[in-house]
């Protein structure tokens, strides 16, 4: 213990260790010279002799250090060293660590949405134990729940331990500004139970909450709290204004909290089960959440929910026929869109990063025998081959923390950038990216990888010294064994390189190809110049059909009257928006047993088709003039026409959706209108007159002569100009919901991102093919003299660099393809309307890879060309 | 270069051994060691001063800067009571050492 004692009080005396030590070994050279004098040397004789004599009195220092010192010193040296022999070499430090700091940021970037998206858990208890139910049907496995149904589902189920609904709602909320249009859920009483969430502030729904005579409450969201009150704790017990109906705040959610199916949502009100669609089992307007029992499997789960529908079956014909169970759990359903992308990206980003870390690799290989003959020398002067192995460690391990360090700084600016770039809209339904940054596992990665990459740099060179004879580095043009194996080893890796930027070139043009035939699909209307408009009326005061009805007309009555519009239309329900209208019908002088025959519907106005420019195909459009004193008309789509009718003129034929209702005459056939997403498959659509049947809440549609500009103001104070309460909201034209939308979005940010990192692959890629190309030129620089001096032709020079370069290419381009078409397969679900062996993209990629690559051998090859033979003969 | 060297355990004991008649000066104890070796041992300067710090590390020896007979400063070590004791152990040690291969040796013919 004395002995460590010591040892620390040496180390913060050091430097009066050091004075001290030289001056007994300056005492001590003294002395010996005396001696020698003494025994008859001329001084200066007997000077040398002396220091001969002592040694090397660094060495001396050397071991004294040794013994004194504690081992991290020698680390902090070498260190030291380390730094001093980077800064010597600008050029190769500073391309290292950009390279390695480009492959890191990409990672870790990428990992950090990965995490938040897929590993993070959700902000419940248990969330693996939990599934949203619903109901399927033949078009279908997605469908909703009607109250009803979901009341028995929850008295007869023996697997889950509580059951509860939720559904997304558009609200009117009357503020002091006038009606706004918010967004919010209505969900039933155990529903935030079934979660495990407990409110913040206030309580929760108490069970049995949604049955009369119990007045409305809801619940707020945390960022509604900030927002609208301010934080205030003194909103318990207020009352807020939606749809008309009078709802007390009850409580306040956690700042945590989000349930992505319904978000966004300010508002969380309470079910309503003894009115609209609730009171009927064959309408549908819910999702079930369930919380499973401990032990049960979700397999166990499906298959009783199917039982339970089988029996509603058999008890219910008429509203149950066809319909079925189906569920999914909770953490699939919320990722499930965005999984195969965030995949496919790390994918990418993960090829990227091998990209760097050979590419690195390559440049160190070249940086380790350039300094053999260095090595060799120190070696010489005594130092051990342990300190040379600690020396290229500690070197390896600085570059890669420096790139690490620099690389997770620009992940940290490329995280918040990639998010900024995501609409607002997207990233609402998405809250659980709100918490994206360096959450502990996203650090866990990045050290893991800084670690792995220094192994890596370290391991390189010393691979690269085993092969090595010190005296054999030290003689004259010393080569032997050592190009060979660079050109086994250093070589095959750009091989590699090549490869996996074949790979990201591919998912990047199979990507790009796929967005863009998913901009140029037929949606059968024309959206240029087409703006639209969300119009909401409150259903109190428009409460009976003739009420909307003149209220859409005389809406577009006022808007009509604007200058440079060419048509106007309004629509229940826009194209190309997700969810849905839907109906049954079956058709008249058929028999009909209660199949299922769903479709979606629209109520439109007698100009919304032509509006849209939607194609005619048989019959005529809707007529102005066709309102309720006239009957029944309706249009349908060629998919629904196809899908029932066959080949049959359906047009003249006549529907009836249910026995209540008058049966519907078919006066028009339109080819398909893009009613889903852009990606989603064609379904049976029919489009009813808004004269006959409609609600107050619309959108309105315009073709407008003019560009925007104040088109939206105008568009709202004409419409406020038939009721200052109606809200006004969701304005944008046709090519923003377009070009915006989430699917669009969701294969415009892959293609891009995985052509940026294409584009960096490509350059990596090429980089390296050119440091290859030229290090074997410059070590066969002899060779090629001696050719050219023996006669051979420029010509032939070049052929010998190219042809090595082209074998190096070949091959890299050959494997890259094949690891493409495999990725390809991979990655199919983000395919639209390409295949995963697309020749025209591959033959191009591989094209544009190949190109890139030979101008790159090029320039070598044209140095090694112009060699003057008689220099390279006298160059070693 | 071409005299046998010394196993490092032994200079330690060598030194203690020759510092316990007297304290020297690093040069003292190379110069004692030869003579007292009849110049077969010659003592490393690049060993002697590690193996003084390490002695001073484990509190063999201790050392002083004191003046020489020709006044120049030099750095002078003495054997502490440890540093005896430490003697005759390695001393003892040693002999046996010697004694095991004096046998092994004899056996031979």
């Amino acid at each position: 213990m004395s002995h460590l004692f010591r040892k620390l009080s040496l180390l913060f005396a050091r430097r009066r260790f050091r004075s001290e030590l030289d001056e007994e070994i300056a005492f001590h050279r003294a002395q010996a010279e005396k001696e020698f004098v003494a025994g008859g040397m001329l001084p200066e004789e007997a000077r040398s002799a002396a220091l001969r004599r002592f040694g090397n009195p660094t060495r001396v220092r050397e071991q004294s250090d040794e013994v004194v010192g504690f081992r991290a010193e020698t680390l902090v040296q070498d260190v030291r060293f380390a730094f001093r022999q980077l800064r010597k070499n600008p050029g190769f430090a500073v391309t290292a660590i950009l390279i390695l700091a480009l492959g890191i940021a990409a990672s870790v970037s990428i990992f950090a949405f990965v995490d938040a998206a897929l590993i993070k858990p959700l902000p419940y208890k248990d969330p693996g134990r939990l599934a949203v139910l619903f109901e399927s049907v033949p078009l279908g496995p997605r469908f909703h729940l009607s109250w009803k149904d979901y009341l028995d589902w929850k008295r007869d189920n023996h697997v889950f331990s509580s059951m509860d609904t939720y559904t997304q709602v558009g609200l009117v909320e009357r503020t002091d500004n006038g009606p706004q249009q918010v967004s919010g859920a209505r969900v039933s009483s155990g529903f935030f139970r079934t979660l495990g969430v407990n409110p913040a502030l206030g309580r929760d729904f108490y069970a049995g909450e949604e049955n009369p005579p119990a007045a409305r409450t809801a619940l707020l969201s945390y960022s509604t709290w900030q927002v609208k009150y301010g934080g205030d704790p003194r909103v318990l017990g207020r009352a807020v204004e939606l749809d008309d109906i009078a709802y007390t705040i009850i409580g306040v959610l956690p700042r945590d909290f989000s349930f992505a199916p319904a978000e966004p949502a300010e508002f969380w009100t309470i079910e309503t089960p003894t009115r609209g669609c609730e009171t009927n089992r064959g309408c549908h307007n819910l999702y079930g959440i369930a919380r499973l029992k401990d032990g049960v499997s979700f397999s166990t789960a499906l298959a009783d929910v199917k039982a339970i529908a089988q029996q509603l079956e058999k008890q219910y014909p008429d509203s149950n026929r066809d319909q079925w169970g189906f569920l999914l759990p909770l953490n699939a359903y919320v990722v499930g869109d965005i999984r195969p992308i965030l995949l496919v990206l790390l994918g990418g980003a993960g090829l990227l990063l091998l990209i760097a870390g050979v590419n690195v690799s390559s440049l160190l290989l070249v940086r380790a025998e350039n300094r053999r003959r260095e090595m060799a020398v120190r070696g010489a002067l005594g130092a051990s081959p342990r300190r040379l192995v600690l020396q290229f460690l500690t070197e390896g391990m600085l570059l890669a923390l420096i790139g690490c360090a620099l690389g997770i700084g620009c992940a940290l600016q490329g995280m918040h950038l990639l998010a900024a770039l995501i609409p607002k809209d997207m990233m609402a339904t998405m809250p659980y990216l709100r918490g994206l940054g360096l959450s502990p596992r996203v650090i866990v990665f990045a050290i893991v990888l800084a670690v792995l990459s220094g192994a890596l740099f370290a391991a390189i060179p010393l691979a690269r010294m085993r092969f090595t004879e010190i005296r054999e580095a030290l003689s004259q043009g010393g080569r032997g064994s050592a190009g060979l194996i660079w050109r086994r080893f250093g070589a095959n890796l750009v091989v590699i390189e090549l490869a996996t930027a074949m790979v990201l070139l591919a998912g990047a043009g199979l990507l790009g190809k796929s967005f863009y035939r998913l901009l140029h699909t037929d949606i059968g209307l024309e959206p240029d110049h087409l703006a639209t408009l969300q119009v909401s009326g409150s259903q109190t005061k428009y409460n009976t059909d003739a009420k909307s009805i003149a209220l859409g007309r005389e809406v577009i009555r006022q808007v009509r009257a604007l200058p440079g519009l060419t048509s106007v239309g309004l629509t229940s329900k826009l194209p190309i928006e997700d969810g849905d209208q839907t109906t049954d019908f079956h058709i008249v002088g058929r028999p009909y047993h209660g199949e299922h025959t769903e479709v979606a519907f629209r109520e439109v106005s007698a100009d919304y088709l032509q509006t849209l420019k939607a194609r005619l195909l048989a019959g005529r459009y809707f007529r102005d003039d066709e309102d309720q004193s006239k009957p029944r008309v309706v249009i349908i789509n060629q998919t629904m026409a196809r899908q029932y009718f066959g080949a049959v003129n359906p047009v003249g034929m006549q529907i009836m959706t249910s026995d209540k209702d008058p049966p519907m005459l078919i006066v028009g056939l339109i080819a398909d209108l893009q009613e889903g997403q852009l990606d989603a498959a064609p379904r049976g659509a029919m489009y009813l007159p808004f004269n006959q049947y409609t609600m107050p809440q619309f959108a309105l549609v315009v073709r407008s002569s003019q560009k925007e500009g104040s088109l939206f103001s105008e568009l709202e104070s004409a419409v406020r100009s038939v009721d200052r309460d109606l809200a006004v909201s969701d304005a944008q034209t046709m090519d923003q919901k377009i070009h915006d939308g989430p699917s669009t979005y969701l294969h415009r940010s892959s293609a891009w991102l995985v052509g940026g990192f294409a584009g960096m692959a490509l350059l990596l890629g090429v980089i390296g093919l050119y440091g290859v190309i030229a290090y074997s030129v410059s070590q066969r620089t002899r060779e090629i003299g001696v050719r050219m001096a023996l006669g051979a032709a420029r010509g032939s020079v070049y052929r010998l660099v190219l042809r090595e370069a082209g074998q190096l290419i070949g091959i890299g381009v050959a494997a890259g393809l094949g690891a493409s078409i495999g990725a390809a397969v991979l990655m199919r679900k983000l395919l639209f309307g390409v295949a995963a062996w697309d020749v025209p993209t591959l033959a191009a990629v591989a094209g544009l890879l190949a190109v890139a690559a030979l101008l790159a051998s090029y320039l070598p090859a044209r140095r090694a060309a112009s060699v003057n033979p008689a220099d390279a003969l006298r160059a070693e | 270069m071409g005299k046998p060297d010394l196993l490092p355990g032994t200079l330690d004991m060598l030194i203690l051994k020759t510092l316990a008649r007297a304290p020297l000066h690093g040069y003292g104890i190379a110069q004692s060691i030869k003579r007292m070796s009849d110049d077969v041992l010659t003592v490393e300067e690049g060993s002697l001063y590690p193996a003084l710090q390490r002695l001073l590390l484990q509190a063999w020896v201790k050392a002083e800067w004191k003046m020489t007979e020709t006044n120049r400063r030099a750095r002078f070590y003495t054997l502490t009571a440890e540093g005896r004791k430490q003697l005759g152990v390695e001393m003892s040690e040693f002999q046996q050492m010697i004694a095991a291969i004096t046998r092994v040796l004899a056996e031979q013919s």
